[in-house]
């Protein structure tokens, strides 16, 4: 969520029980902007929590002119100081979802792996290294992991120039009710996958300035999103139920919107089975 | 063909010469004609479109007169989405009446049930009056909200306060001794509220009847199906030799995994429903499977193995499970009562009562936080059997037999000795006894601010039921719930698989298939029977044709 609405997104993301204590609330709204300052960033969005066995990491997002390239990520273990997060790499994901279990809140912890091919045992004993993975790289693949399957946008809120850069649309009015409880008026935020295979005719119908992302419409496995209404239907909340911990929320009619992820940091693997 | 000349407004190529720099300046036309191509300007301007019935020049003015209201910075950045969002404004107005009659309605009625958490119902100030204050059921929720939050954990305060209004309806609707609020399970479609209640004693309601009923009726309908039986001699299928395992009896209320009644909602406003007491059956089944609760209480867990209720059994199971996992006190804050009665007590299986002691010595909370020693479980953990008390459930059934006309004289006494005496951890366990999961321990114990440590509070997470928390500060202490109501294991759920499919009779030498005889054999087991009969035909002559008919027959 947006640095500037920590403390009202954060009253309507809390239905799940989990939240900030008021220190790290007080001290966010002026570390964030520090950030801001210091990395020169345009935008900086609190990302949440991971919660560690001994420790919790708390996640920032810089981000920059074009708010759908990379984006920096800095954690924290305090919310006072924050460190960079070395920028993700294909290889690193693919280690990282080798690894189970909890975090363990110490960044530079180092797990061993326990289950490999014999194809990356092997290159990797040519390389001279040890398969082992820090704990920081297990954080930089979750939270990129947690981003491309999960961060979602309402429908409009992004608008694409016709140069290719992402952009706020200062027209963006808010959804209407009845939009709000349909999952295709959700985007992830993400470089889109399934666009393209869309039918010629469905094309036709989408405007390239908003719709150039995927819509929730087809996650696979259907129903892993929850859409509710909360605070007396006021505010519509998304929760995911692959990540479990990720809750979105809006409120129709207005520009507030945001996500947040306050949770351990896995994937939940047994969703067909829950569903 | 033309050439080219003075370009009129519909050709194209009009207005790339700037006026005084055109090859035709010579020619420029005489200022009526100019008029005129104004007006024909203004008059394509003011065409309607076909497909929407707009015409550009009310679009122009529209635009510009929303740009010059509201002022836009970098407006001609954005120019093309203001134009668009004029054109949405047409068709807005048409359908704005309909569109809010019917959205409204399901918010505002909801805003009406919030709102009736907040009015005092009449008689309710006299009853205020008398009753002594300090001695109400209602537990301070604010108060508990903000220990929590110290720690990062909770609703946001409107919601708790909703939720501190909906106790203060439930009790003074229910006849209740104790409550507390439980905490908040999330589910699919809706979510659950949940609180812990205990009524006065001998207010409860009779809910046995009901179950005496439905075992009846069970009964019932054996007896009508051993009559069915007998009247179908012939042909019977051979009886099935499977025996359920004997149902174990629930606890009763008030002891053991019933020792609290739950209710729930699901969102404060809205009525409070009572779940029904666990059975032990629940609670094994519930280990098995997991599946995310959808938010309505009938509706059904579909799962392998078969659970035996709906959602509201399966949530009443898993708050058994994580109470008897998560709820903990400061060592000392409950001590066991001390009676005459106490040996028999143990024999049966532990102590199950507490009270609170008068002497009670907070420690510190650094304390608190680094060892897990200092805190105890203040509820009876659950056995592998599903309660909290062993049972033999062998005793009774062998009363149960007895009574009945069948005689199942094949009593499973192998499987009686096999069940031994189940045994879990007693009462106001200290958590250092918890076991962690793999390298994770049970529990993960934190001061909820490093800065100010003289007003820190102790917290505790638990990492078996993530969502399970508890906090610890002076005398004050409380647990609470916020999660899906699952438990944590680092593998994934691997579903149990159907048994094996059972024999369904027992093979012997009658039916099993032989090797078809071969040529030889038959010969020479032909040549042996010939010369078998030869020597009894000598003695019975009345048998010969019979048997070569036969002969014939087994020849083809």
């Amino acid at each position: 969520m947006e640095a500037s609405w920590l403390p009202a997104a954060l009253e309507l993301a809390a239905g799940g029980g989990a939240g900030l204590s008021p220190e790290k609330r007080a001290v966010l709204g002026s570390s964030l902007l520090l950030l801001q300052r210091d990395y020169r960033f345009e935008r900086v969005w609190f990302w949440g929590c991971i919660q560690g066995v001994r420790g919790a990491y708390y996640i920032a997002e810089g981000l920059g002119p074009d708010r759908a390239a990379p984006r920096s990520r800095l954690y924290s273990l305090n919310c006072v100081e924050w460190n960079l997060l070395p920028p993700v790499t294909e290889e690193m994901v693919t280690q990282a979802e080798h690894l189970k279990g909890r975090f363990q809140g110490d960044p530079s912890f180092e797990y061993e792996y326990t289950e490999i091919n014999a194809e990356d045992a092997e290159r990797l004993f040519e390389d001279g290294k040890e398969p082992m993975i820090k704990e920081e790289a297990r954080l930089v693949a979750t939270i990129e992991q947690i981003d491309r399957a999960v961060g979602i946008i309402p429908r409009g809120a992004f608008v694409k120039t016709p140069l290719g850069s992402v952009h706020e649309n200062r027209n963006f009015e808010g959804l209407s009710l009845t939009e709000a409880k349909k999952l295709s008026s959700y985007f992830h935020f993400t470089e889109p996958v399934n666009l393209k295979n869309k039918t010629l005719l469905e094309k036709a119908d989408l405007d390239p300035s908003t719709d150039f992302l995927d819509s929730l419409e087809h996650d696979i496995p259907q129903g892993s999103w929850t859409v509710q209404l909360e605070k007396g239907g006021t505010v519509v909340v998304l929760r995911s139920l692959l990540w479990l911990g990720l809750t979105f929320y809006h409120v129709p009619m207005t520009k507030q919107y945001g996500y947040v992820y306050f949770g351990t940091g896995e994937k939940n693997l047994d969703l067909p089975f829950m569903l | 063909e033309r050439g080219h000349g003075p370009y009129q407004p519909h050709e194209p190529g009009y207005g790339l010469y700037q006026p005084g720099y055109s090859p035709y300046d010579d020619q420029i036309p005489n200022p009526d004609s100019r008029m005129l191509a104004i007006q024909n300007a203004k008059a394509y301007l003011l065409k309607s479109s076909t497909t929407s019935g707009l015409n550009l020049y009310d679009h122009l003015a529209n635009v510009l007169t929303k740009i010059l209201d509201e002022q836009p910075t970098n407006a001609v950045d954005i120019i093309e989405n203001i134009s668009k969002d004029v054109k949405w404004a047409q068709f807005r107005k048409k359908m704005d009446t309909l569109r809010d009659e019917y959205e409204i309605l399901p918010r505002f009625e909801a805003a009406e049930k919030r709102k009736a958490l907040f009015l005092k119902a009449n008689g309710e100030e006299d009853e205020e009056l008398e009753e002594d204050i300090g001695e109400t059921p209602l537990p301070n929720v604010m108060e508990t909200a903000f220990y929590f939050e110290q720690a990062g954990i909770g609703l946001s305060k409107d919601e708790s306060y909703h939720i501190f209004l909906a106790l203060k309806k439930l009790i003074s609707v229910q006849p209740i001794q104790t409550c507390r609020f439980w905490g908040k399970i999330l589910g699919l479609e809706m979510n659950y509220i949940i609180a812990e209640v205990q009524y006065h004693e001998g207010e409860e309601e009779e809910e046995t009847e009901e179950e005496e009923v439905t075992e009846e009726g069970g009964k019932g309908g054996g007896e009508v199906e051993d009559e069915e039986e007998e009247k179908e001699k012939e042909d019977e299928p051979p009886k099935s030799t499977y025996k359920p395992p004997p149902v174990i009896p629930k606890e009763e209320n008030g002891t053991g995994a019933n020792k609290y009644v739950y209710f729930v909602c699901n969102e404060p406003g809205k009525p409070w429903v009572k779940l029904p007491p666990v059975t032990p059956a629940q609670i094994v089944c519930a280990r098995k499977i997991k599946k995310f609760f959808t938010g309505r209480l009938d509706a059904p867990v579909v799962s392998f193995p078969p659970f035996p209720g709906n959602e509201a059994n399966y949530l009443r199971a898993q708050i058994a499970r994580i109470s008897a996992g998560t709820q903990i006190s400061p060592i000392g804050f409950y001590q066991f009562a001390e009676e005459e009665g106490d040996e028999e007590e143990e024999v049966e299986g532990g102590r199950d009562t507490y009270e609170e002691n008068p002497d009670f010595q907070p420690l510190s909370v650094a304390e608190m936080v680094d060892s897990p020693s200092t805190w105890v479980h203040h509820v009876q953990s659950i056995l592998k059997q599903g309660r909290c008390v062993w049972l033999n459930p062998f005793q009774k059934s062998e009363e149960e037999e007895e009574n009945e006309e069948e005689e199942k004289a094949e009593e499973p006494d192998v499987l009686q000795q096999e069940l031994q005496q189940e045994i879990g951890p007693p009462l106001l366990t200290p958590l250092s006894e918890d076991e962690g999961i793999q390298n994770i321990p049970a529990w993960t114990a934190q001061l909820s601010t490093n800065l100010i440590p003289q007003y820190a509070v102790a917290v505790l997470q638990s990492n078996r039921w993530p969502g399970a928390f508890a906090f610890a500060s002076g005398r004050k202490f409380d647990n609470i719930y916020f999660g899906w109501g699952h438990k944590y294991s680092p593998e994934n759920h691997a579903p149990a698989l159907p048994p094996p499919v059972q024999a369904e009779y027992p093979s012997g030498p009658e039916i099993t298939e032989t090797r078809d005889p071969t040529l030889e054999e038959e010969l020479a087991f032909k040549a042996a029977r010939e010369e078998a009969l030869a020597a009894a035909e000598e003695e019975e002559e009345e048998d010969e044709e019979g048997i070569e008919d036969d002969e014939e027959e087994d020849d083809d």
